[in-house]
């Protein structure tokens, strides 16, 4: 190990730590205006293919319990709890649809079936392994608002 | 403000559209066991939330219905068969079985298991019919207390509830304090639960007929437990209770707790008039 690379571990690795920790947007934090959520939670930009994988997982978003998406039709048992999602883009912006993800009851009403996916709002007697966690990480919500994007 | 309005009728307007002849409805067709006629419609008590209580075999699929038609085909009449088998076997110290005090089940035990739960004076709680075999083990017969779902319970539960098939249910809410644990079912009803946030009434109330996913969402009702369920075979109502506050991502009451036996109270009573169905079959 050389003096730069010293330097370099030294200066840059705890600011690169730190920067991510601030850009990270808790949920307790989120702020909620009239238009919806404009800033990013993570200022990453969100994945479009990992924002679809997020959206069917079952374990993750389960998006399609509730709403069909003709987007993937190939996948069986889209459920119609909620509206279908198809053109969901040309009916909201980004910040509405990030709104819309992080906390339904925002947009819709309080009675909203819609879980709160980056919401620490939740039910009682939430089960032990997730106290205290969201459904989804903030970057998947960025992931799964990109993939929302495309549906126009 | 206008955001939320905006908003909210844009969703309004969707779901409407959405529920134009969608894949929503429960089917029109009657249910009829080995002849009878069942009640699987029937108009709501007063102050329910809908105007007709409906059966949840109106939402399966033909195929599922199909097998509670006839009593040779519904694979829950096994363990019926098993239930009258304990009926009449003798257990514990007193030497004696059920049929010993009980004799003819059905004679003795027509239409009873429609007017459960009943207010149970000694305990000063509400009683099922799980409950009352446990009681009549331990004071009547010197047996044990089956333990939830096991020794037979499930079996003999269902041949006692089946010995009310086509009886509809009506509960006494006079007797004792059964009236205030209703209210506390209604209270456990309307209560959001887990990660997920819904309460009974997110998926049996305000999204009753919709699909979550392959699932056509009924009422949850509960006439015709224990249900033989084509996945798991014969499922008892506090296993039911405890997979649906599972589903929400949460902790879930222990079978016969106070919670659970007031909301068996409480959504036994959204399902008045309904025929006792056991054992119904379900996917
Ligand atoms: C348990 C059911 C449920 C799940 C799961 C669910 N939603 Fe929803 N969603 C709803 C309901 C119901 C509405 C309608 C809002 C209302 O009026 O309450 C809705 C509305 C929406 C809307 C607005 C649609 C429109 O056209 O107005 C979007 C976008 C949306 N959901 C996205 C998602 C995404 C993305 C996921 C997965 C991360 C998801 N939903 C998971 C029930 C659900
Ligand atoms: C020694 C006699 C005796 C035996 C044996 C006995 N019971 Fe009972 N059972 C009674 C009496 C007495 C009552 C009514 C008083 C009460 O509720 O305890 C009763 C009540 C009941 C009731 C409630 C009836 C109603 O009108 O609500 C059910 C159900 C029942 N027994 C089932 C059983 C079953 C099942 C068994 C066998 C596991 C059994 N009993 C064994 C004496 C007996
Ligand atoms: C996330 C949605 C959801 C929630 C919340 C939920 N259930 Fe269910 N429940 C289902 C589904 C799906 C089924 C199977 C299809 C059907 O009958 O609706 C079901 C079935 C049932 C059944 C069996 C109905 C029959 O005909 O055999 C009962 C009873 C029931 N639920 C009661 C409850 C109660 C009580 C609660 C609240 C503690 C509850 N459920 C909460 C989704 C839910």
């Amino acid at each position: 190990m050389n003096w730069r690379t010293t330097i370099t571990a030294l200066v840059f690795v705890p600011c690169l730590v730190a920067g991510a920790a601030a850009a990270e947007v808790a949920p307790n934090d989120v702020a909620f205006g009239d238009d919806g959520v404009s800033v990013s939670l993570t200022g990453v930009q969100g994945d479009v293919e990992a924002g679809a994988a997020a959206f069917k997982d079952r374990g993750l978003g389960n998006c399609l319990a509730c709403h069909a998406n003709k987007d993937m039709s190939k996948d069986l048992f889209h459920g119609n709890v909620g509206p279908s999602l198809d053109g969901v883009a040309e009916r909201y912006d980004e910040a509405m649809l990030r709104e819309i993800v992080i906390n339904a009851k925002q947009v819709f009403t309080s009675e909203t079936v819609m879980p709160g996916f980056y919401s620490l709002d939740v039910g009682k007697d939430v089960v032990k392994a997730r106290e205290g966690q969201t459904i989804l990480s903030a970057q998947q919500v960025e992931d799964v608002v990109a993939y929302l994007g495309t549906l126009k | 403000m206008t955001k939320r309005l905006m908003t909210s009728g844009l969703a309004l307007a969707m779901l409407l559209a959405g529920m134009v002849g969608s894949r929503a409805d429960p089917v029109d067709d009657t249910l009829v066991i080995d002849g009878q006629e069942m009640i699987s419609r029937a108009k709501a008590p007063e102050g329910h939330p809908f105007d007709e209580v409906l059966s949840g075999w109106l939402f399966r699929e033909g195929e599922t219905r199909a097998l509670e038609v006839d009593s040779f085909e519904n694979p829950g009449m096994l363990a019926v068969e098993e239930g009258e088998a304990i009926w009449n076997t003798v257990e514990g110290t007193a030497g004696k079985s059920c049929a010993s005090c009980h004799d003819d089940a059905s004679v003795s035990m027509k239409g009873i298991a429609a007017n459960y739960p009943k207010w149970d004076a000694d305990s000063k709680k509400p009683i099922n019919i799980e409950l009352q075999i446990n009681k009549c083990r331990t004071e009547n017969m010197g047996a044990e207390a089956y333990e939830f779902d096991k020794g037979g319970q499930r079996e003999l539960t269902a041949f006692i509830k089946n010995q009310s098939l086509g009886v509809p249910v009506q509960l006494d809410l006079t007797q004792g304090d059964l009236q205030s644990w209703w209210e506390k079912g209604k209270d456990v009803y309307y209560t959001r639960t887990g990660q997920l946030n819904l309460s009974c009434a997110s998926c049996h109330e305000a999204s009753m007929g919709k699909y979550i996913r392959a699932d056509h969402l009924s009422q949850g009702q509960v006439n015709g437990f224990p249900t033989y369920r084509l996945n798991s075979g014969l499922t008892s109502l506090h296993n039911r209770f405890r997979g649906c506050i599972r589903d929400t991502r949460a902790e879930f009451p222990k079978a016969f707790s106070d919670e659970l036996m007031a909301l068996e109270t409480y959504v036994t009573w959204r399902g008045t008039g309904l025929s006792v169905e056991t054992p119904s079959v379900r996917q």
